[in-house]
């Protein structure tokens, strides 16, 4: 069978479980498309999966409540070795590629990592990721029969559901001690867009000036076009703006339809999250700003001018 | 105690990638150590100034190039370097075999491993290694303190950020924010010299390949590049969204 960890938040069937769904009945692989559902009230979440998958099985327990990496490792291993899984289908989210490689050792299984795309080739699964800051695609082929796959969050497109629902089994785990303690959780809430899932991001960079400036410019600017907000480790690291909104190699990856840096020099490190995005959008007021080479629209100008400009336009239609 | 830093060379990001024949090639690049796993090296080297019967190890495996990147950590203030000497570069889950081998030979407390590789972008190493050696791991690691056998620290997960205990032995992986990492001054480099660097061959670990690199290419995405003129503010406003929703089509 072909096992997809799906991931789940506040009840809700991640938009990475549709995705890993649509690499599951593409990739050629035979058998049931079996979907795994951890957690503690579960319920509502197994029967969103039971539209995707061939079948769903559920641990629905309170040791499963919060996230830990053993124990994760330790479920998903013991249900691919008992379902006799050839292909184990992971979210590239934190948690995914945290406990992923766990999998692979105790599966003694090859990782393909954070891959875009997915195909068995004469009974060897193959698969494309980026490297080198993501300026490079490589094709590498998984050697055994079974196979670990994180899959890279907005590379593929969602599967639709199904018209019936699948059938749903309980499962029994024996799960490890946590080994590491939780003492607190903060979480970083926005009332915007998940810079993940957003058809429009908007990102700022040292440019804008200071945190203030960041506010009027760029989230004024989203506010106008219903998009998300971003920021460069530079504006993340001056403590203007939370890691949260941080993109690019140490941040995170968004490929939306239309990217706006303002005032983003356009380092590598930057690029390597946002410049798989359709169309890109530059305002900067150094024409030899490196960011130009990779926009298909640039403005050389303040943004302190051009950006609320922007902003009154948008407010005219 | 004693800690062992992973430490991997990596292409320096201001250079482009060369290619030849399919593949990426390196052999006329800079190289430099991997950013991330100075955050480690330099947090082991925080713990023993603070202890000084701790030893930090640090530990490569791959090209025999890497030595320069061992020596630039020798020049930080590590204790004693090992190359594992590796030709063609190995899959995580493969490296993690070498790395634990040497981890149970070498009796390691505490090992650090970078959060993400600056070339590969992969996240594995840390975690693989943790489970070889069944320790607990902390991944994503923005702060962190040692109190004898405990270690108490700052990372992050899905939702945002966590703060975290767990005993030695344990497996952390760094990231920015952890500390700044110091540069190796001139008399260290000198020091460096004569410090420890073993090399073993990476065949007498016994290791197989799990993955194959079929191919590699460079992605050029064609952007337009359409350059408008910001002097006047209204007017260039008024052309980028005409263009945005008439052109590109991907505004309303
Ligand atoms: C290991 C490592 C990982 C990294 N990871 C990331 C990452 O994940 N994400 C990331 O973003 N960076 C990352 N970086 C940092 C990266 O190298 C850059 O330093 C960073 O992206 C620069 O941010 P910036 O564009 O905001 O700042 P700067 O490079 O300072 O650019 C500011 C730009 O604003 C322009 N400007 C200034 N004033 C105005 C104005 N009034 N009007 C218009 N334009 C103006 C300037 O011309 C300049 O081009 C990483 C670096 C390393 C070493
Ligand atoms: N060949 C290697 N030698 C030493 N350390 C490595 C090697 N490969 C990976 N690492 C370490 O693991 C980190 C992340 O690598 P990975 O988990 O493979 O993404 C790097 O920053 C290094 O700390």
């Amino acid at each position: 069978m072909i096992l997809i960890v799906a991931e789940h938040a506040n009840g809700k069937l991640a938009k990475s479980a549709y995705e890993m769904t649509q690499a599951a009945r593409d990739c050629g692989r035979e058998g049931p498309i079996t979907l795994l559902v951890l957690g503690s009230g579960v319920a509502p979440v197994a029967a969103q999966a039971a539209l995707l998958g061939d079948q769903v099985l559920v641990a629905d327990l309170p040791a499963l409540a919060e996230y830990d990496p053993e124990v994760w490792a330790a479920a998903v291993a013991q249900i691919a070795g008992e379902g006799e899984a050839h292909t184990v289908l992971i979210g590239g989210s934190r948690s995914g590629r945290e406990y992923s490689p766990r999998v692979a050792v105790k599966l003694d299984a090859p990782l393909l990592e954070d891959a875009i795309s997915l195909t068995d080739v004469g009974g060897d699964l193959q698969a494309e990721h980026y490297t080198f800051l993501a300026r490079v695609t490589e094709r590498v082929e998984a050697l055994g029969p079974v196979v670990v796959v994180s899959i890279k969050p907005g590379a593929l497109s969602p599967a639709k559901a199904n018209a019936a629902a699948a059938e749903q089994f309980d499962v029994e785990l024996t799960l490890p001690e946590r080994r590491v303690a939780v003492t607190a959780r903060m979480t970083e809430k926005s009332e915007r867009v998940a810079l993940a899932d957003a058809d429009i991001v908007v990102s700022g960079g040292r440019g804008v000036g200071s945190a203030e400036g960041f506010v009027e410019l760029v989230e004024g600017l989203a506010d106008q076009l219903g998009a998300a907000v971003g920021a460069t480790r530079a504006v993340v690291d001056a403590g203007w703006r939370p890691y949260a909104e941080q993109v690019g190699q140490t941040g995170k990856t968004v490929q939306p339809k239309v990217y706006v840096a303002v005032g983003i020099s356009g380092a590598v490190q930057h690029l390597s999250g946002m410049g798989k995005s359709k169309v890109i959008v530059a305002i900067n007021k150094d024409g030899d700003a490196p960011i130009f080479k990779e926009a298909d629209y640039g403005i050389v100008g303040d943004v302190k001018v051009i950006v609320p400009a922007l902003i009154e336009e948008l407010k005219k239609s | 105690m004693k800690i062992l830093t992973l430490v991997r060379q990596v292409l320096d990001a201001e250079e482009s990638v060369r290619m030849k024949d399919g593949a990426v090639d390196l052999s006329a690049s800079k190289l430099v150590v991997d950013t991330m796993d100075e955050y480690g090296v330099e947090q082991a080297l925080r713990m023993r100034d603070a202890d000084a019967t701790i030893e930090v190890v640090a530990l490569a495996v791959g090209a025999t190039r890497c030595e320069e990147a061992l020596r630039t950590v020798l020049a930080m203030g590590a204790d004693r370097a090992i190359l594992v000497e590796c030709g063609t570069p190995l899959d995580v889950i493969a490296t993690s075999s070498v790395v634990s081998e040497v981890a149970k030979s070498e009796q390691i407390d505490l090992i650090f491993c970078g959060g993400g590789q600056a070339d590969w972008d992969s996240h594995a190493l840390g975690a693989a290694v943790a489970e070889r050696l069944q320790w607990p791991q902390a991944t994503w690691s923005s702060a962190l303190t040692i109190d004898g056998t405990q270690l108490t620290g700052t990372h992050d997960v899905d939702a945002g950020k966590e703060t975290f205990t767990m005993a030695l032995p344990a497996v952390v992986t760094t990231q920015q924010g952890l500390n700044e990492p110091r540069y190796p001054t001139l008399p260290n480099i000198m020091k460096a010299k004569r410090k420890e660097m073993r090399k073993l061959p990476v065949e007498s670990f016994g290791v197989t390949a799990k993955l194959k690199v079929l191919s590699a290419g460079v992605q050029v995405k064609e952007r337009r590049r359409t350059m408008i003129d910001g002097k006047d503010a209204g007017l260039a406003a008024a052309e980028l969204i005409n263009l945005l929703r008439n052109e590109a089509r991907v505004i309303a």
